[in-house]
């Protein structure tokens, strides 16, 4: 099971810019290692992630083969309002795992 | 074919060996590949070099796990931003390594992840501004463990 941990500061004031640190926890199989018996190990990566402010998307990324496994992903936003953060990774095989943290802006 | 020379079938029992010897290997992009994944993402657009900073390690131990800040020197507002980051390697099988989209709310043009390296390689970031320009910023990195090659 893919366990996603979201780090978002408790409160913050409006207009600030603070960091969100993602990070979840996936395989991210390649494509192109070997067994040792030489067959191919098929793909299996996260492809897409994305995060929304009270519904309004903030930040989307395309992930290829050359992320490392566990994801890992930080980038910034400003605090409009107190609401919620969603995000969503989905990628191969059906993988689809999603999260939702609060933020409280004073 | 019934009628291959003796030279054939060595040639071909050779090329057999080599690819079985080096199939881990063999499947590593190019700079030219690396350039035209670029060319698909800029499309025409010059890209100059500036605005963006690449903080990566110059020398890696382990391929598997590489830290990677991109940050672009923006003052994110609705009339200027950052309207994508891509980044790109050389010489992992495939030349695409991340590419994000932000908007003016980002605050701070700045993302960081982790990535694999399969090689001793150059890599390079590019940023798309609001105003339709392209910047870049590379980085040699020099890797001694390298990611991809392991079997099980």
């Amino acid at each position: 099971m893919a366990r996603p941990l979201i780090n978002v500061p408790a409160t913050v004031k409006r207009g600030q810019v603070f960091e969100i640190k993602t990070l979840i926890s996936h395989i991210m199989e390649t494509g192109f290692r070997y067994t040792t018996t030489g067959q191919r190990i098929p793909r299996d990566i996260i492809t897409f992630f994305s995060c929304s402010y009270n519904g309004e998307e903030i930040f989307r990324a395309d992930l290829y083969p050359a992320i490392s496994a566990n994801p890992f992903l930080t980038f910034f936003t400003t605090a409009t309002e107190s609401g919620t953060l969603e995000f969503k990774w989905t990628g191969d095989n059906g993988f689809s795992e999603t999260a939702t943290a609060p933020v409280t802006v004073e | 074919m019934s009628d291959s020379t003796r030279r054939e079938v060595l040639i071909g029992s050779l090329a057999g060996g080599l690819v079985a010897t080096f199939r881990v290997t063999d499947a590593s992009a190019t700079p030219e590949e690396m350039r035209s994944a670029i060319r698909q993402v800029v499309g025409t657009a010059q890209v100059r070099k500036g605005r963006v900073e690449l903080d990566v390690p110059p020398l890696v131990e382990n391929g598997n796990t590489v830290s990677l800040v991109v940050s672009v020197d923006s003052p994110m507002t609705q009339a200027d931003y950052v309207r994508s980051i891509h980044v790109f390697n050389e010489k992992n099988p495939q030349p695409n390594v991340i590419g994000v989209h932000l908007g003016p709310r980002a605050g701070k043009a700045k993302i960081s992840t982790r990535f694999r390296l399969a090689d001793t390689q150059t890599v390079t970031a590019i940023a798309e501004m609001s105003d339709g320009s392209f910047w870049s910023a590379s980085a040699e990195m020099i890797v001694t463990m390298a990611a991809c090659v392991e079997t099980f």
